[in-house]
């Protein structure tokens, strides 16, 4: 029950929030922190009684009762359809990352919401709420619905609340994602229609899917499919384009959402559903994705450096760091996939506080070309020391979260393609350099702007620390994440070796 | 004919009688308000009698095959005949004319479509199509102002009569081949007949498809929807939508699998041509549409030939007929509920249907602007939207019958419909630049009441999947 409580929570808080608009306009971002505060709070309070969590017992993939929780009712039995949710160390991680950006993102749009304050922040928490049934959803078919759903208030985010080109940007969102999920759902279905000819029997469950016994030729179309519903997502090159346009035009709670929350819901879908329904196909796909993983890494990096778009400098660099990610799930060992799973962690840390740089910044300055910036650290000291620390992160600065993810998953793939590893690490020195460009651009060099600007106040800063103190725990300790998502990494990979025999 | 054979025709009964009461009610003494009542009291008591009959169901003669499934859809098409009904109060009220006619019009088309429904023989089914529509023809021509609408009717009329005519002559050819005219003896003899004389078979079924797929506005036989669509009332639009439309495909349904049309390969290859040209034709050139119903027309020639895809893997009862009955449900309801609210917004002034009279509609209706969200989203096929478990049958079926390039084109199709579909969500989310105005429109409760029933059925639809299985 946690599990749905906790999606109930946010929906029905974003209801209120709607409702609560007509006691003010600063009433429904207060109801929204709140709700967002009571989620996280609910969430931990149930884990402190949990003995489980400091048991090393690996969950093996197929059997939900060596989960941390599992929850399974009844819903479509016609079709073997049921409100099944379940929890692991990494959907444990990843929620609690998706409450904690949230927060985030209710304080990054605390002043900059000029119109409909209670129906955005209600779009805020159902995206919220979504992605949380994304994580935790374990039926096939309820994890599609979630996958959809979400896209509903996060295009009314964009399209509403956007800045000039939103019309364009929230239908290209909407349609990149819609496109790629339909080939998602012929997949699920075909996936479970073989299943049902196999067994007599109707089921969606992920732990029923699970070896599926189905033709190669078969496994290897049904992968595809779910590949690319969450490459486009991720997004790896060739299916990035979306993501520029997208996080460019969002407004700042919407991009803080984007690029911390909803990008690693296609990464944990390749986790959790691509490699371990069909093992053998992604071991024979394996080198293409990696190569996407690095040509994403490189590609990435350079289009972001021709950017004079402070917001799709950002958007692009997501572009490249997303592309360990892959890198990393793909190499399939143990470095490589707690790369991923640290990238996942670090990257929505860094890319978030990034976003909500730049939306203080084009509230100060109404542009986000980095042209007419220069200097701004004398204008605002606070917001440039603050800055000056989530780029040295982005770029990976080593005793940062993001170093940690980026170096492990370049020592698991260098054992899979030692010549990969070098094109990726490339990826670190372009990063280095399109970081460091972003910082002089804005704000060191000549002042350009002579007026007053107001700089960071005490509500911005202490959100900005908690970032900052979660990437440097990330980076000078992090063995707390690596433990939470090791057993789950080593029943996959038990899992994927007993079904393949080996490494992908 | 004995009495429970009356007993199972008892809605085909109750809606002639409420047509009779409605002729000697005009000769005694005109009055709208009456003719209404009489009229939306016949209509109830036809959806009772098609649950009443089910413990009827009967071959009555060799013309009519009264089943529970027809019966079904007898009492879905009766609701939808209802809403244009509730629609249609104040479509022309202000307009100060006579509109008894159009009440008896509205009654006898349904009589049509419920005849076409039970059909069991090709005489019924011409009989029950040409009493359809040609009182849809008058009542698309029956505002008395404008000229869109009396153009909307004659090409209806003129189009829709060459279709008959070519059916007309597929059944001609199908009984000089095989001497029958029931599906069933068809489906006996055609094979046989087939094998003798292939070709007569073949231009016959074709005739026989071309006439139907007139009415289903399948490509490429879909020219007349835009206009008609534009031009007809809103409720008859909607109407037609929905029953027009709804009642052949049960009837095309039933001779599919009585006439075990499903054994000849070239039909089927013929029909796979119709359903992809349907889905990707519709689908593009609704992109291009500025006027909600024009779009809305090129909607429903997409969303006929994701029914196709279901018929073509139809050989009996099973998976593919339960996805017939479910798609074509959650369809109508959708239709219905985005007709309601246009009814409602656009009225009938022409300029009003455009996709910019629609904009910032959130903030000035919004119950009518939520109904209209999830009616789109439902035809988008978005989850939690009956739209959606109806996408989600059409491709299991494809699946399950291995229908790769249509299910291809399902999926290509989908991914086209979502920008016109957004594009009114958009228009509808704009935030205007000054002060809105709130303009609460008449008729919140109806469209509420369908498109809960839309909601409904698309996430909570094990209920309705169980009953269609019973069927």
């Amino acid at each position: 029950m946690l599990m749905i409580n906790l999606i109930l929570i946010l929906l029905i808080g974003g209801l209120l929030a709607m409702l609560s608009q007509r006691y003010g306009s600063h009433v429904p971002r207060m109801v929204a922190l709140a709700v967002v505060l009571l989620d996280l709070v609910y969430l931990l309070l149930a884990l402190s009684g949990m003995p489980e969590l400091t048991g090393l017992q690996a969950p093996v993939p197929g059997d939900p009762q060596t989960w941390l929780m599992h929850y399974r009712a009844e819903w479509i039995p016609a079709f073997g359809i049921s409100f099944e949710f379940a929890l692991d160390g990494i959907s444990l991680l990843m929620v609690l990352l998706t409450l904690v950006l949230g927060v985030v993102a209710v304080s990054s749009s605390w002043t900059d919401v000029n119109i409909k304050q209670g129906f955005f922040e209600a779009n805020l928490l159902w995206t919220l709420a979504g992605v949380l049934g994304v994580f935790m959803a374990l039926d096939l078919f309820l994890f599609f619905l979630f996958w959809e759903v979400m896209l509903i208030p996060m295009y009314f985010l964009i399209a509403i609340w956007g800045h000039e080109q939103r019309a364009y940007a929230a239908m290209k969102f909407f349609i990149f994602t819609q496109a790629s999920g339909l080939l998602m759902l012929v997949s699920v279905l075909t996936l479970a229609t073989i299943h049902q000819s196999n067994t007599g029997i109707w089921s969606f469950s992920y732990f029923d899917l699970l070896n599926t016994q189905m033709a190669a030729q078969t496994a290897y179309w049904l992968m595809l499919g779910f590949f690319v519903a969450f490459v486009v997502k991720l997004p790896g090159f060739p299916f990035h384009t979306w993501l520029p346009d997208a996080h460019t035009q969002a407004p700042t709670a919407g991009s803080v959402i984007l690029a911390g929350v909803l990008l690693k819901t296609g990464a944990y879908g390749l986790i959790r559903f691509a490699v371990p329904l069909f093992p053998e196909a992604s071991m024979e796909f394996a080198p293409i994705a990696l190569w996407l993983g690095a040509a994403g890494v490189v590609y990435g990096a350079v289009l972001a450096f021709a950017q004079t778009d402070f917001k799709r400098l950002v958007a692009y660099s997501s572009v490249s760091h997303m592309g360990f990610v892959l890198l990393g799930v793909y190499a399939w060992n143990q470095l490589a996939l707690q790369g991923a799973v640290m990238q996942m962690v670090a990257h929505g840390f860094s890319t978030a506080a990034l976003f909500m740089i730049a939306g203080s910044l084009q509230e100060r300055l109404h542009t986000r070309d980095m042209c007419e910036m220069g200097g701004l650290w004398h204008n605002m000291p606070r917001m440039g020391a603050v800055a000056m620390f989530f780029i040295v992160a982005s770029l990976g600065l080593p005793g940062l979260g993001n170093f940690v993810a980026e170096f492990l998953v370049l020592l698991g793939l260098f054992q899979v393609d030692p010549w990969l590893t070098m094109i990726a690490a490339l990826g670190l020195i372009t990063g280095a350099a399109y970081s460091l460009l972003l910082m002089q651009r804005s704000f060191q060099g000549e002042p350009n702007i002579s007026r007053q600007l107001n700089d960071f106040g005490t509500r911005e800063m202490l959100t900005m620390a908690l970032m900052m103190v979660a990437l440097i725990g990330l980076g000078l300790y992090p063995q707390p994440v690596l433990d939470m998502a090791q057993p789950v990494l080593n029943g996959l990979l038990q899992f994927s070796a007993t079904v393949v025999g080996g490494q992908l | 004919m004995n009495l429970s054979q009356m007993q199972a025709l008892m809605p085909l009964l109750i809606l002639s009688l409420t047509a009779v009461v409605l002729m000697i009610q005009a000769s005694i003494k005109r009055d709208q308000a009456t003719a209404w009542v009489i009229t939306a009291i016949g209509l109830v008591l036809t959806i009772w009698g098609a649950i009443y009959a089910r413990d009827f169901s009967q071959t009555v003669t060799i013309l009519l095959t009264v089943d529970s499934w027809g019966l079904f859809f007898s009492s879905l098409m009766a609701l939808a005949a209802l809403v244009t009904l509730l629609l249609s109060r104040e479509s022309f009220a202000d307009e100060g004319q006579r509109k008894e006619e159009y009440y008896l019009l509205l009654v006898l088309s349904l009589l049509g479509a419920l005849v076409l429904i039970q059909s069991s023989h090709m005489v019924s089914l011409l009989l029950g199509m040409e009493l359809m529509g040609v009182a849809l023809y008058v009542m698309i021509a029956f505002p008395e102002k404008g000229e869109l609408p009396v153009e909307a009717a004659i090409k209806y009329l003129v189009l829709s009569a060459c279709a008959s005519v070519i059916l007309l002559y597929g059944f001609a050819l199908l009984y000089a081949a095989t001497g029958e005219l029931s599906y069933a003896g068809l489906g006996a003899k055609a094979g046989a007949a087939y094998a003798q004389n292939p070709l007569l078979i073949l231009a016959g079924t074709g005739m026989v498809i071309s006439g139907i797929g007139f009415k289903l506005s399948l490509v490429p036989f879909h020219m007349w929807t835009p206009d008609v669509y534009q031009g007809a009332p809103t409720p008859v639009t909607g109407y037609l939508a929905t029953v027009s439309k709804g009642a052949v495909f049960v009837a095309l349904t039933r001779m599919y699998l009585d006439g075990q049309l499903y054994q000849y390969p070239s039909l089927i290859n013929a029909l796979v041509v119709i359903a992809i040209a349907s889905m990707l034709i519709g689908n593009l050139l609704a992109l291009q549409q500025n006027n909600i119903k024009r779009l809305l027309a090129y909607s429903s020639i997409a969303h006929l030939g994701y029914l196709l895809v279901v018929l073509i893997a139809l050989t009996g009862k099973g998976l593919a007929s339960d996805a017939v009955t479910y798609y074509l449900t959650a369809y109508v309801l959708t239709s219905l509920a985005a007709f309601a609210v246009i009814a409602r917004v656009s009225g009938e002034d022409a300029t009003q249907c455009q996709i910019s009279a629609y904009e910032g509609l959130f903030w000035r209706d919004k119950v009518q602007a939520i109904c209209l969200t999830v009616a789109l989203l439902s035809l988008a096929g978005i989850p939690l939207t009956a739209g959606f478990i109806g996408k989600f049958y059409v491709i299991t079926v494809g699946v399950q019958s291995s229908l790769w390039a249509l299910l291809a084109a399902v999926v290509v199709g989908s991914a086209i419909a979502i920008y016109y579909y957004l594009r009114i969500i958009f228009a509808m989310s704009k935030v205007p630049a000054d002060a809105v105005e709130h303009q609460a429109y008449p008729g919140r409760v109806l469209a509420l009441f369908l498109t809960l029933l839309v909601f409904a059925l698309g996430s909570w639809p094990e209920p309705f999947i169980n009953y269609a299985t019973g069927l």
